[in-house]
């Protein structure tokens, strides 16, 4: 089976934040500090046991990657480029959702198209509905909805009798 | 003796019950009442056979008879006797029994209700409910037998079997493996008997419906009767949600209640469509519309407990909930598909029948925006389960991995969750059939207006998230239009009848339970909103390794590192407890004791979190790591939760709602 080059696209994009970003919070040579990395670990998801988020997973080898966030945010590398490294590691699954590319593209179009399909299914019956409904009894006398004009009413209608 | 009692019980019943689905099924078709009546016995039977097994397995498990394989692997000796009786529901083995045992209830209560003017309803409510209390009964029996016990063959290795294979001898562990110390916690010994109970208890309103279909019945008389048993079973389900979220944030310890888990969403999913269910059947009572919706959302609800059953019990979903995982699946797949088809064909049978004359008068009636907000909770339930089965659909047809995890489930369910609190501010205040806007317009425009000033204050007081103010607007609204309702009820009959204002509010409330119990309810949504609102825009953490006696600073709080103690526990685990000052705008509040529990039994740590709470905020430290040498630093991570409180706060008033609206009536 034909594989595409799996993030090539990512890497354009990521290319664009290199060059455009501000430069990174984490100024080479300096300690990054435990918020610092968790700020990314919070994004990733450990390789190793599913759904769990890295920054929270207490387990040797996640404390391990945290300590690799952590050696990468002190050589200088950005947020996007240790995802990037981690995602080139051990797959787009430790990403939170997946890259929007590919098959990847259906997680973000097909709920909102559902939706809409359904919104659209909900007018029209609405509609038909409504439209049976006043085919049916074409003259309808208007309820006063004022409790005032009822009021009104009632008393004119006990003068008229 | 014990076990083959247990184990022979377990079988019976199964017998019984596929009896009781025969003879019911016979007795309906060829009219012969005796056998319908002989159906019913065997329902009501099956509750005590099934107990007769699970006081069996309870004995062993208390007992500590190591050489069966669920009492091995669940239990040790150090383990208290009432963690003991609730590893009935800690594996796999036990707690299929225990959800046949509580369906058993179920349906034998079930039977035991006045039949006489739905006669033509029983047996196949008999057959629904006995279908499938076999099936689960049926699993137990062929493949997760909790009475199986372990062999030693001749050439040393060992077997796991019900009845001794020949030539081997019994192996008898001195010891058990022990619970999950994750379960070893006040809610999750009661979120998993709730969620079974929310789940098994769909069982009955479905039976009701498939009776009804099969039958040809299709007046709403199977809505009225079921409808407390829906009610009550979505209560036990949103139970078992709420109690899963304060277990996740008690003991997980990662701060938060709820992380969009498959097997969280997985126990949402059922729980959507029911509650979508709830709001239809409105509409059908009142005005005799959507016969054929009603019945697809109980079909579906049904179909979603046996799926989500289905996706967490056989390991489809790995997560942490894995530890429910066997070999069930293909058996239990079949089941859910079987019952499935069957459920569409006779609905598709009846389709034209069940053909209503619906009639719409305005798209502001009640009945409009009550199907609005079937629109947004099948919405949400359509991004749930789309997030949750993207992962096994891309990993069949890519053979790549990915992960569907929060942001995605945020981002597309928060506009859907603002237009749900938007209809439930404005629905209550339309009327069935001919409404127009005009006093529409009329009754919203004071709870309106004073609605905007909660976020106007909230601006001045300087927070400028415009989804936080979006938020709290939509909940200050739906708060001012309810407790307008309660107001306006009240005070009409403290004027008509000069009763007192909380007698006035008492008596408006028991007149019309149901409506004024889904008020409650409502509110119980604006309190969580405002939880949710709080721990989702507002959350703040920081983490840092500390000295004795140094401070780390968070927000308004400032925590100081005291001291670090280790010792053992007689409950079996190593425990490493620190000790930590909180300071709160620069006052002494209180300690708190952030812990890392080592269990030795099953080799697991458990981290438990030392929690200041207030209405306003939790603020949460966990212990993350810690220097052997005393003088070392200990890495502490503190994290602050706005307001989540208002989450519990919420539940609770949720009980009490929900009870208001099916508390039976005086008359039946």
């Amino acid at each position: 089976m034909h594989k595409t080059p799996p993030f090539l696209s990512i890497l354009a994009v990521l290319l664009l934040v290199i060059l455009l970003a501000p430069v990174p919070t984490a100024a080479q040579g300096n300690e990054p500090t435990d918020d610092e990395v968790n700020a990314i670990a919070k994004q990733l998801y450990c390789p190793v046991c599913e759904n769990i988020p890295l920054d929270v997973c207490p387990t040797q080898a996640c404390r391990q990657w945290r300590e690799t966030i952590r050696e990468k945010l002190a050589a200088g590398w950005s947020e996007e480029q240790i995802k990037q490294y981690f995602v080139e590691q051990y797959g787009a699954s430790v990403l939170a959702t997946p890259p929007a590319k590919g098959i990847n593209l259906l997680v973000y179009i097909l709920p909102p198209a559902a939706f809409l399909a359904g919104a659209f299914i909900l007018l029209r019956t609405l509609r038909s509905w409504r439209q049976a409904t006043i085919q049916a009894e074409p003259v309808v006398p208007v309820q006063p909805e004022d409790p005032y004009i009822a009021r009104l009413e009632k008393e004119l209608r006990r003068r008229d009798g | 003796m014990v076990i083959q009692v247990g184990y022979f019980s377990l079988v019976l019943t199964f017998l019984v019950a596929l009896y009781g689905a025969g003879a019911a099924a016979y007795g309906a078709i060829r009219r012969k009442t005796e056998f319908v009546e002989s159906a019913r016995h065997a329902m009501l039977l099956t509750w005590p056979l099934v107990t007769v097994s699970v006081l069996a397995i309870v004995w062993l498990l208390v007992s500590g008879d190591f050489q069966v394989r669920y009492v091995y692997s669940t239990t040790s000796n150090d383990m208290p006797i009432y963690l003991k009786v609730t590893a009935l529901w800690g594996g796999q083995a036990g707690s299929l029994v225990f959800w046949s045992w509580l369906m058993a209830a179920f349906t034998s209560a079930a039977s035991l209700r006045k039949w006489d003017r739905d006669r033509e309803l029983l047996p196949w409510v008999v057959v629904v409910t006995m279908v499938n209390l076999a099936f689960f009964l049926s699993l137990s029996i062929l493949f997760e037998n909790p009475f199986a016990r372990m062999w030693r063959t001749p050439d040393g290795s060992q077997v796991t079997a019900m009845f001794q294979p020949g030539g081997t001898m019994p192996l008898i562990p001195i010891d058990g493996r022990g619970l999950n110390p994750l379960l070893r916690h006040p809610g999750m010994i009661v979120h998993p008997p709730m969620q079974y109970l929310g789940f098994i208890s769909f069982v009955i309103p479905y039976a009701f419906a498939i009776g009804a279909l099969i039958n040809g019945r299709i007046d709403d008389r199977w809505i009225r009767i079921s409808r407390r048993w829906t009610l009550v079973a979505w209560l036990f389900l949103s139970l078992g949600l709420l109690l899963g979220s304060w277990w996740a944030y008690d003991v997980l310890g990662w701060g938060g209640y709820w992380g969009w888990d498959p097997v969280e969403v997985s126990a949402l999913i059922p729980w959507l469509s029911a509650t979508a269910f709830i709001h239809s059947v409105m509409i059908y009572e009142k005005r005799g519309m959507l016969k054929q919706w009603n019945m697809v959302l109980i079909i579906l609800t049904y179909a979603l407990v046996l799926f989500s059953t289905f996706l967490t019990r056989s390991g489809v979903l790995s997560s942490v909930h894995a530890f429910a995982e066997s070999a069930i699946g293909p058996m239990f797949f079949g089941f859910i598909g079987v019952t499935f088809i069957a459920s569409l064909i006779l609905l598709i049978r009846r389709w034209g029948a069940l053909r209503s004359e619906s009639q719409l008068h305005s798209l502001l009636s009640r009945e409009a925006l009550l199907l609005l907000n079937n629109l947004l909770f099948i919405g949400i339930l359509v991004v749930c389960v789309w997030g949750m089965l993207f992962p096994l659909i891309s990993e069949l047809a890519t053979g790549q991995k990915v992960t569907v995890g929060p942001p995605y489930y945020e981002r597309a369910i928060a506009p859907l969750g603002i237009g749900l609190m938007l209809i439930m501010g404005v629905a209550p205040l339309s009327t069935y059939g001919r409404a127009s806007w005009k006093p529409l317009v009329r009754a919203l425009l004071k709870p309106f207006a004073a609605s905007l000033l909660v976020p106007l204050v909230l601006a001045l007081r300087g927070i400028t998230n415009l989804g936080a103010l979006l938020g709290f607007w939509a909940s200050a609204l739906v708060a001012l239009v309810t407790l307008y309702e309660f107001w306006r009820g009240a005070v009409a009959r403290h004027r008509r009848h000069g009763e007192i204002l909380p007698l006035a509010l008492w008596r408006l409330a028991g007149r019309n339970r149901r409506r004024y119990g889904g008020y409650v309810i409502h509110l119980c949504a604006v309190l969580m909103a405002l939880g949710i609102i709080g721990i989702e825009m507002y959350q703040t953490e920081t983490q840092a390794t500390l000295a004795r006696g140094e401070q780390l600073t968070l927000g308004r709080y400032v925590i100081i590192y005291d001291s670090l103690a280790q010792f053992d526990d007689p409950g079996g685990r190593y425990v490493t407890r620190a000790v930590v000052s909180v300071y709160r705008d620069g006052k002494y509040v209180g300690e708190v004791y952030p812990r890392q529990d080592y269990y030795y039994a099953p080799e697991m740590t458990v981290t438990i979190p030392g929690v200041r709470s207030t209405l306003e905020d939790d603020l949460n430290v966990m212990l993350v790591g810690w220097e052997p040498i005393p003088t070392g630093g200990t890495t502490f991570r503190v994290i602050l939760n706005p307001l989540v409180n208002f989450i519990w706060l919420g539940g609770l008033l949720f009980i009490f709602g929900t009870l208001v609206a099916a508390w039976p009536d005086r008359k039946s």
